[in-house]
């Protein structure tokens, strides 16, 4: 199959391989100017994150043999070799780590009602009131945009130490993740029931009610959901400032350096965090359809 | 008023038996969900040490600390907390910026279209998970151990945490590549290699750059609380100054960690929109 490529005169294509390759080196420059920039940010950020690549070296070693060591038992053997003596303290462990579910779960909850009743002030199309709505979303952009972690040390001197200060600092952060959420479905929502509510003389609370919620209900739940994955994750770090959960046993491991202890603890926690996704995507899958285990 | 006439119930009811005669298992599902997601939370206040009386005080002790919050008031150390939030900003940058150069390469290993058998992509698939499943947090500690307390710790915390999810994000991307740009490049005689970085990169690399952007924002928030653990940053000062009840310094210090997350917010966006434009910032 012979096939004739035409080639244009001489002049022609000089004019057009010249505009060609202008157009290449601006947009190299722009490219290069870029990279520059970038670099000379990661070289401030260096020098003000105390960056010592020396350290590193020197330490690097210290990471590998780490989890060598979080992998011995104090016998000298490897951790495998002992199961039991591996996971000595399952009992103990898998009482705070029921605690840390159940804070997650206690908390998406309570955060979840918390940012329905609020979601419909903070949505567009059903606020009763600009000023109400500019409140509400300003409230949960704070809850939001605060981690969790510091509402926790907050709560815990308000509060005292325990589980309960993990809860409220888990559904103040969950009230405003979803109540974000909550309010971008609505306002996806049809507002066509709500206008055939309303011309029944209904008062805005059973437009909500009966025009809106069942339209939305689902995709709450799926975002609940969701968001319950999310918390089992946070929650297993409240312990940390002494919120509960199995986080307590896990900075006490390791800041004495019960090395096994540490590497028996993360596994427990990586499990459980693969058995809370998988479960949820799937109940997710069940529930609302494939398209919203995306 | 016409009335309408009064329906033939009867009839009806042997022409939509479903609706009428719903089985008890479909009509107490719903009910019975609730009743027992309600029971677990009610099991879950009694175990986790729910009281009224401890709700009100601890409320009350909220209230005194909101309002010994008002004015925020960095006192003398303003110089301290803004160099402290640079080094957060920094811990961020470079955390992010790691984490971005070292997922690539693994990333294409995870990828279906490069990797196509599942012997060798399953491992490396799990082993991004679990890097993923243990918190940021937990990952500072470790460092701290290996390196030290500082923001350095913070850095490579950030960094391997990130790994994980970048690696999962980035070669998700890959797999949503559009296969014909590699098949031309096959045509045209080019390696395995040249495939990848002429055929598959240049769609990439758009949607990884918008990724890592937006992580640089998530991770802003992220290192600010690395720093509670002694991993350097604002986090450090913010921990340190609710121990001590210091409250118009902490509102100060949350005030300085709310304006930077929405300032990076607002950069990110704009250079979001710039590499890959208005249609792909979902």
């Amino acid at each position: 199959m012979a096939t004739a490529v035409s080639v244009l005169p001489a002049q022609q294509l000089a004019a057009l391989n010249d505009a060609y390759r202008k157009a290449v080196a601006r947009k190299r420059l722009k490219m290069m100017l870029a990279a520059a920039v970038f670099l000379a940010a990661l070289v401030v950020a260096g020098i003000g994150a105390e960056v010592n690549l020396r350290t590193l070296f020197t330490y690097f070693g210290n990471f590998v043999s780490y989890f060598d060591r979080i992998l011995t038992l104090d016998n000298g053997q490897r951790v495998w070799t002992d199961v039991g003596e591996w996971f000595w303290g399952w009992q103990k462990w898998l009482k705070l780590l029921a605690e840390t579910i159940l804070i997650s779960y206690v908390g998406t909850l309570i955060g979840a009602v918390l940012a329905l009743a609020l979601n419909f002030f903070a949505a567009q199309n059903t606020s009763p009131g600009p000023w109400l709505r500019f409140v509400v979303r300003r409230l949960l952009e704070f809850a939001r945009t605060v981690p969790s972690i510091v509402f926790a040390l907050v709560f815990v001197i308000a509060f005292g130490l325990g589980p309960m200060a993990g809860v409220l600092a888990i559904a103040v952060h969950s009230t405003g993740a979803l109540g974000k959420l909550f309010s971008e479905i609505v306002e996806n929502a049809d507002m066509k029931p709500v206008e055939g509510v309303r011309s029944t003389g209904a008062s805005w609370l059973s437009c909500m009610r009966f025009a809106v919620l069942p339209q939305v209900s689902a995709g709450y739940a799926s975002y609940a959901l969701l968001r319950f994955e999310i918390n089992v994750r946070e929650a297993s770090v409240m312990g940390f400032v002494g919120a509960g959960g199995i986080g307590q046993e896990l900075v006490v491991a390791i800041r004495k350096f019960y090395y096994s202890d540490v590497s028996a603890i993360l596994v427990t926690i990586v499990v459980t965090v693969f058995v809370i996704d998988i479960t949820t995507g799937w109940l997710r899958g069940k529930l609302f359809g494939k398209e919203a285990r995306a | 008023m016409s009335q309408l006439p009064k329906p033939d119930s009867q009839a009806l009811r042997t022409k939509y038996p479903d609706v009428f005669e719903r089985p008890a298992s479909a009509r107490l599902a719903t009910p019975l969900m609730l009743l027992a997601a309600f029971a677990v939370f009610a099991f879950g206040l009694y175990d986790l040490d729910f009281s009224p009386t401890k709700l009100v005080s601890g409320l009350r002790e909220l209230g005194w600390i909101t309002l010994m919050m008002i004015p925020p008031d960095p006192g003398s150390s303003l110089p301290t907390y803004l160099s402290a939030l640079g080094e957060t900003l920094s811990i961020a940058l470079l955390g992010t910026t790691l984490a971005a150069f070292l997922a690539l390469p693994v990333s294409l290993l995870a990828a279906r279209n490069i990797v196509p058998s599942a012997i060798f992509r399953f491992p490396v698939r799990r082993f991004l998970d679990s890097i993923r499943g243990v918190d940021t947090l937990i990952w500072a500690l470790v460092w701290i151990n290996v390196v030290g307390l500082g923001p350095f710790a913070g850095v490579l915390a950030i960094a391997v945490s990130d790994f994980g999810a970048f690696g999962k994000l980035f070669s998700e991307a890959i797999e949503a590549a559009d296969k014909k740009q590699v098949e031309g490049i096959r045509a045209s005689g080019g390696s395995a290699l040249h495939e990848i970085r002429f055929g598959l990169m240049p769609q990439v690399l758009p949607v990884i750059a918008g990724q890592v952007l937006y992580y640089i924002e998530s991770n802003t928030r992220s290192a600010t609380i690395i720093g509670i653990v002694g991993a350097g940053g604002i986090g450090l000062q913010l921990a340190e100054q609710i121990r001590v009840l210091e409250w118009q310094k902490v509102s100060f210090l949350i005030l300085m960690i709310l304006i930077a997350v929405a300032v990076i917010d607002w950069i990110s966006t704009k250079l979001r929109f710039a590499i890959i434009g208005q249609r792909a910032v979902a």
